[in-house]
């Protein structure tokens, strides 16, 4: 069996009924658990105090936030090579859970922030790269809802979302270019060293969990009701109505 | 193609909008500034460079949806794609057309601009030679952004929303040049990273820009 | 270069409107497509074109050989006659725009703005632009809107050297141009069922 047959919008629909109480019931206990041991449970860091907890819910949602994006290219990437209206489907529902991602980490960036630097907003490089980011899923999601025809607003936001991905980076390079940051290193990276210590790392490994699997839940549901907007209008069609 | 452009440009000419309306707007922001800010000189100099380059950003994209939507309404683009020119020549062609109705004037008028905003003396070529680069850019970026949205009833307010933050990259390195001579720092840098946008942009975009249109004529 | 129909399916606004059409129009042949309002015509001749993609069946012979008019002539009100036919001349490599004018009596027009125009004068200058296309298949949709008698016999003549040269013509339209020689397809045969687009049934 190929992966292939998920494209088709009657099968995805099936299998996704199927599994999506599983992804809710198991991104709810991460989410649960993640916080409550984040919150309740790791020792206030030295110099930043209780405000360091924000990061359980700040670096999960900075993650998702490039992810979702990261999706969408691919997605998009899909709709132009093979044509599946899933796929498509899939990007349009990822774009509002992508951008409500990217302000919760702007939010939570900014309550941090506030303690930590005496400001809510710096222009350092990390934050206007969110907020270019931000800019980018608005674009997207007008771009989206103002085609009336569904494969011609597909074909245009897929073209979008790949030149969007590269002035993205450009963006990216120069922003950090153009000014150097306040904002801390990375707080995940390969390089062992860098890495904040096991006890703050665990519970938010499992907030991060949390967070991917509340974004997959939120986008099958979501594709889910756009396929089943676009079946609606294919049934009306059919009857000679639309 | 040379008759595309030359037909452009004519119309420009007559029509009246082309060279005029992008200039005056550019005009009025930078004369609107020092009301905003107040008139010190010194502040003045300091931000010069960076108004003069969002004053020809915001003219650039005021004029790009008559880069395509003209020809949209009165049905030249679909004659034209039945033409013999491919279409990434088509969007090419309007690109140019528009920086030269466009951004070549605004970069002839910043230094004119500059004097009304006492910016500093070494940093007048620095500001003519990032427009310079710049603004072809803006206009190949902005094409993109006219053929995306080109269909579309009350689509310039989409076109800004989807181009400004295309618009951010040029911007960062095109402002920088001119910070930077300003400033009298060595601008080589930022000047190559600009140069290196610019070209790339205009190699690659036009394929995309072409894709998108031909999306929206059928 | 025969223009070659077959099976044609075309869609609007998401419904199958036309379906199984199939014709052949040979060099010095015309044919008229008839039909009640929203048929879909336009839609026919926009898909024979190339400005719309097709749902099913294939059309051959008309890529490169083909000029279009559709019901916008793609005039610009600030060039007078002559620009606007030299422009198009010069986008299809053609040198003479003078039979172009002559043929559909702009001569005495020629240095007017295409602005200041009527609506059957414009019309006139939009017909003379297929000549100077010097594409052999013209496709046209609902040629002779706003055009007086006078100018309906000189677009029939028009279209008549034209076919005498060995071009065709693929046009839809509701008066009788006098063209004995050309045939009529009525397209309210092929009325599609009401059914989804072929794209859309996956969904179903």
């Amino acid at each position: 069996m190929s992966l292939w047959e998920y494209a088709n919008p009657v099968k995805f629909i099936r299998t996704t009924d199927k599994v999506l109480p599983w992804i809710w019931a198991l991104a709810g206990v991460s989410l649960v658990v993640g916080l409550i041991w984040g919150f309740f449970f790791t020792p206030n860091d030295f110099r930043q105090g209780s405000t360091v907890k924000i990061i359980y819910i700040h670096v999960p949602s900075a993650l998702m936030a490039i992810n979702a994006w990261l999706m969408m290219l691919v997605a998009s990437l899909i709709w132009i090579v093979r044509r599946h209206h899933v796929s498509a489907l899939a990007a349009r529902a990822a774009a509002p859970v992508g951008a409500v991602m990217t302000v919760i980490a702007l939010a939570t960036g900014a309550f941090w922030g506030q303690p930590m630097w005496g400001t809510w907003w710096a222009w350092d490089p990390r934050l206007t790269s969110f907020l270019i980011l931000f800019l980018f899923y608005l674009g997207y999601m007008a771009l989206w809802s103002a085609i009336e025809n569904d494969d011609t607003a597909a074909d245009l936001t897929s073209i979008l979302c790949l030149v969007g991905s590269v002035f993205a980076i450009l963006s990216r390079y120069a922003v950090n270019f153009w000014n150097q940051g306040l904002h801390q290193g990375a707080t995940l990276s390969l390089d062992k060293e860098e890495n904040i210590s096991d006890v703050f790392w665990f519970p938010l490994l499992v907030c991060i969990a949390g967070f991917v699997l509340l974004f997959i839940a939120l986008v099958f549901l979501r594709t889910q009701t756009e396929i089943r907007a676009r079946r609606t209008r294919a049934l009306l069609a059919r009857e000679g109505q639309a | 193609m040379s008759a595309l452009l030359l037909r452009d440009l004519v119309l420009s000419i007559r029509a009246g909008g082309g060279f005029g309306l992008g200039l005056a707007f550019f005009l009025i922001v930078t004369v609107l500034v020092p009301f905003g800010v107040g008139p010190q000189t010194d502040l003045l100099a300091r931000i010069a460079p960076g108004i003069l380059w969002i004053g020809a950003l915001l003219a650039c994209l005021l004029s790009l949806d008559r880069i395509l939507a003209l020809d949209w309404e009165d049905g030249t683009l679909d004659l034209l794609a039945t033409a013999p020119l491919p279409v990434e020549s088509i969007v090419t062609v309007k690109a140019l057309a528009h920086w030269i109705t466009t951004g070549l004037p605004l970069v002839l008028a910043a230094p004119v601009l500059g004097v009304l905003l006492s910016l500093p003396l070494p940093a007048y070529q620095w500001v003519v030679i990032s427009l310079a680069l710049g603004t072809p850019a803006l206009s190949v970026i902005g094409t993109f952004g006219a053929a995306l949205t080109v269909g579309l009833k009350r689509g310039g307010l989409l076109m800004s929303l989807l181009v400004l933050p295309l618009y951010v990259p040029t911007l960062i390195f095109g402002a920088e040049v001119a910070r930077r001579g300003a400033e009298g720092l060595t601008v080589q840098t930022p000047l190559l990273l600009l140069a290196g946008i610019s070209f790339g942009v205009i190699a690659l975009l036009p394929f995309a820009s072409a894709a998108v249109l031909r999306i929206n004529l059928r | 270069m025969v223009l070659a129909v077959r099976d044609l399916a075309v869609t609007r606004g998401g419904m199958a409107i036309l379906e199984g059409v199939s014709f052949d129009l040979s060099p010095g042949e015309a044919l008229v497509l008839r039909g009640p309002n929203g048929v879909g015509k336009t839609t026919l001749l926009r898909s024979v074109a190339g400005l719309q993609p097709v749902e099913a069946g294939t059309v051959t012979g008309a890529e490169d050989q083909m000029a279009y008019a559709g019901h916008s002539d793609g005039l610009k009100a600030m060039l007078s006659v002559t620009e606007n036919l030299k422009f198009w001349a010069s986008v299809f490599a053609v040198k003479d725009i003078e039979s172009a004018l002559h043929s559909f009596d702009l001569i005495e027009l020629r240095n007017r703005m295409a602005g200041t125009l009527s609506a059957g004068q414009k019309r006139r200058l939009g017909l003379a632009r297929l000549m100077v296309t010097g594409r052999p298949i013209w496709v046209l949709d609902e040629p002779t809107v706003s055009l007086d008698v006078a100018s309906v016999a000189l677009f029939a003549e028009a279209v008549r050297g034209h076919l005498r040269s060995g071009g065709s013509a693929l046009m839809a339209t509701h008066i009788d141009l006098g063209l004995e020689e050309a045939r009529v397809l009525d397209l309210t045969p092929f009325k599609a069922s009401p059914r989804a687009r072929h794209m859309d049934e996956a969904f179903l």
